[in-house]
């Protein structure tokens, strides 16, 4: 199974320009997380700071007892083993063809066989749907096959931690569905930790277990979905509901006094239930969607389970308007559980549960002031 | 909006004219050599990269060299036939003529030809890779662009340019000849004859060490730059033009440099 990526007070600057600073979260293991932020928050440098990549000024990065910050080159090179990254345009070796691409991380790493890559990467093409693609060059097949190319490339080397760089840019929805649809199949299968940067409310919204928003050099909130889906964050409602009314901005932030007015005129008119359907899959209202399922036949995900038991143990933390909507998606035995405060971690499935943290809770939720600024 | 991030209004320099500047950018360059050297022993070695890379700049520069060496060794020949002559010296043409091509003539044309042809060619294709996150990727998979793509692609311009400086002499030589001889008139016998009059096997051997050292230094500009090229398509138009302009001058200043260890360890010939 997956391993959790603990990041702590991370802080990034270009020159004098701060990206973010002081971001806190854990990504739990074998979960599905999805960090969300307007264009230009620094998503895509927070993916590279966690492969290593970009080296931030301050905080820690911790997997398996590394700190990917502050540890040597040759160690980075392999922590990076555990890391599956698939780039915002698949970021495939222009000068080789699609089999050649997926089979490089296996020729260089690993001693196998030509057969045995064969057997491999034929394997990985036929998961992401590609087979009979192999003698493509990158320059010659659409967008979505490059993505899924480096889907199938990232996965080669049976990764732990999967990042995904805005899956969705570039692609028909009925592709981002599928391609969602595929995540959660990989998810199930492998069991690895998944992060998924992008602007897409409907993966958002379906998807992941876990949320996150970046806005204003900061993380605004992280955690499980049904926390940001019915949270009251003016800055999260905006952006789950892809509307203009509210404090985020074209290109910065807003006049307060103008963002009061903004909610005064929403509010009027219904509110978000009555604003209709905002773009790329930002429906009205704070419901919170059922999340994908993996496709029939396939495993149930390991994680799923471990994340239930999870938020039934935070259950007391959240808001009534959370808590409620996380106990809908509760078993009931786990409720009953958590209603009687005795909480036995069930064995099996997986292997390891969610270890009991008194300061979980704070550790994947951190609510910073909107008016932050660094604070 | 807040008091805490006030922005900040935009200075006329904002660091980009800091006085530190080309020296930090000297250090990273020179800290990008020593991480070259440091994986040029490390297996596995890049065998089939180095042969189609050492390939693939032998292909974009052999014909400009040979093509460049010809008028190049002519001018020589040319600027000497008349000098000797005024001087009363027509016995050493030959010999003149050859000590310019293999000292000077053939290491600065082949700079040249390493760095426009090769070193740019490298720079578009590392900085091209760059753009579109191939490196990165590369770097993700755990394995090192230093190692997989800088170390044999140095390693076959500083072959490359070996067989270059050779290729100029041969060439430079024999164009020197032929304008010398069959245009100005000069004694095929008495130019040969002279060949060796001034010029040593020790010329030939320091332009062969100064060719393989424009290889090094050429092949290392060319990667750092494309291995720093941002900002799309136009940068690594930039990175290219850069990285030919900073070998050029690095070359030429290096050869000055040379030059004169050269003439400090050699003593001249006849003395």
């Amino acid at each position: 199974m997956g391993v959790a990526v603990e990041v702590e007070g991370l802080t990034k600057s270009f020159g004098s320009q701060n990206i973010w600073s002081d971001v806190t979260l854990t990504l739990p293991p074998g979960e599905i997380s999805v960090l969300l932020g307007p264009s230009g928050t620094g998503k895509s440098v927070f993916l590279k700071s966690l492969v290593g990549l970009l080296k931030p000024e301050k905080g820690s990065i911790i997997l398996n007892d590394t700190d990917i910050v502050t540890c040597s080159e040759h160690k980075l090179y392999d922590v990076r083993r555990l890391f599956g990254v698939l780039f915002q345009d698949g970021a495939l070796f222009g000068s080789m063809n699609l089999f050649d691409n997926i089979a490089f991380p296996l020729r260089e790493h690993t001693k196998k066989s030509e057969s045995e890559i064969k057997s491999i990467v034929l394997e990985k093409m036929d998961m992401v749907g590609l087979a009979g693609a192999e003698g493509k060059l990158p320059g010659e097949i659409s967008g979505g096959m490059r993505k899924r190319a480096g889907l199938a490339r990232a996965l080669v080397l049976d990764p732990e931690i999967i990042l995904f760089d805005e899956p969705d840019s570039g692609l028909d929805p009925v592709r981002v569905a599928y391609l969602n649809q595929l995540i959660v199949d990989l998810n199930a299968q492998i069991d690895a930790t998944f992060l998924i940067v992008t602007h897409d409310i409907g993966t958002a919204r379906t998807v992941p277990d876990n949320l996150g928003l970046l806005f204003r050099r900061n993380l605004v909130m992280f955690g499980p979905r049904e926390q940001l889906l019915t949270s009251q964050e003016p800055v999260v409602r905006q952006f789950l509901n892809g509307r203009r009314e509210g404090p985020i901005g074209m290109s910065e932030e807003k006049d307060v006094a103008q963002v009061e007015a903004e909610m005064a005129a929403l509010e009027a008119r219904g509110g978000d239930a009555h604003n209709g359907v905002g773009p790329k899959g930002a429906s009205g209202g704070d419901a919170v969607p059922p999340q994908l399922e993996p496709t029939e036949g396939l495993p149930e995900r390991k994680g799923a389970r471990r994340r239930q038991e999870r938020v039934a143990r935070m259950l007391h933390e959240f808001d009534p308007d959370t808590a409620d909507a996380i106990r809908r998606s509760l078993p009931e035995d786990l409720l009953a559980m958590a209603d009687s405060g005795s909480f036995e971690p069930s064995q099996g499935a997986g292997g390891r549960h969610w270890a009991p943290d008194p300061d979980a809770g704070r550790a994947t939720t951190t609510t910073l002031p909107r008016q932050g600024g660094g604070g | 909006m807040t008091a805490t991030d006030k922005p900040k209004a935009p200075g006329l320099f904002d660091g980009k004219f800091s006085p530190t500047r080309p020296l930090a950018a000297s250090g990273n360059l020179f800290a990008f050599a020593l991480d070259t050297m440091k994986a040029l022993p490390k297996r596995p070695f890049q065998i089939r990269e180095f042969i189609q890379q050492t390939w693939f700049i032998a292909s974009v520069t052999i014909l400009p060299t040979a093509l460049v060496a010809i008028p190049f060794g002519a001018v020589i020949a040319l600027q000497l036939g008349s000098l000797t002559r005024q001087l009363g010296a027509q016995s050493f043409t030959g010999s003149a003529s050859v000590l310019a091509v293999l000292r000077e003539a053939s290491p600065i044309v082949t700079a040249l030809l390493i760095a426009g042809a090769g070193g740019s060619a490298i720079c578009a294709d590392l900085g091209a890779r760059k753009i579109r996150d191939e490196i990165d990727a590369m770097e993700v998979l755990g394995i090192s662009p230093i190692q997989r793509l800088v170390v044999p692609r140095v390693l076959g311009c500083m072959l490359v340019a070996v067989l270059l400086n050779g290729l100029v002499s041969v060439v430079g030589v024999a164009g020197g000849y032929f304008f010398n001889v069959i245009l100005q008139g000069g004694t095929p016998g008495a130019y040969l004859a002279s060949f060796s009059a001034l010029a040593q096997v020790q010329d030939f051997w320091s332009g062969e060490i100064k060719a393989l050292i424009f290889g090094l230094i050429a092949a290392v500009v060319a990667a750092y730059k494309g291995l720093r090229a941002g900002g799309g398509p136009k940068g690594v138009g930039d990175a290219v033009n850069q990285s030919v302009v900073i070998t050029f001058l690095l070359l030429f200043a290096v050869n000055f440099v040379i030059t004169a260890i050269y003439f400090q360890l050699v003593p001249p010939k006849g003395q």
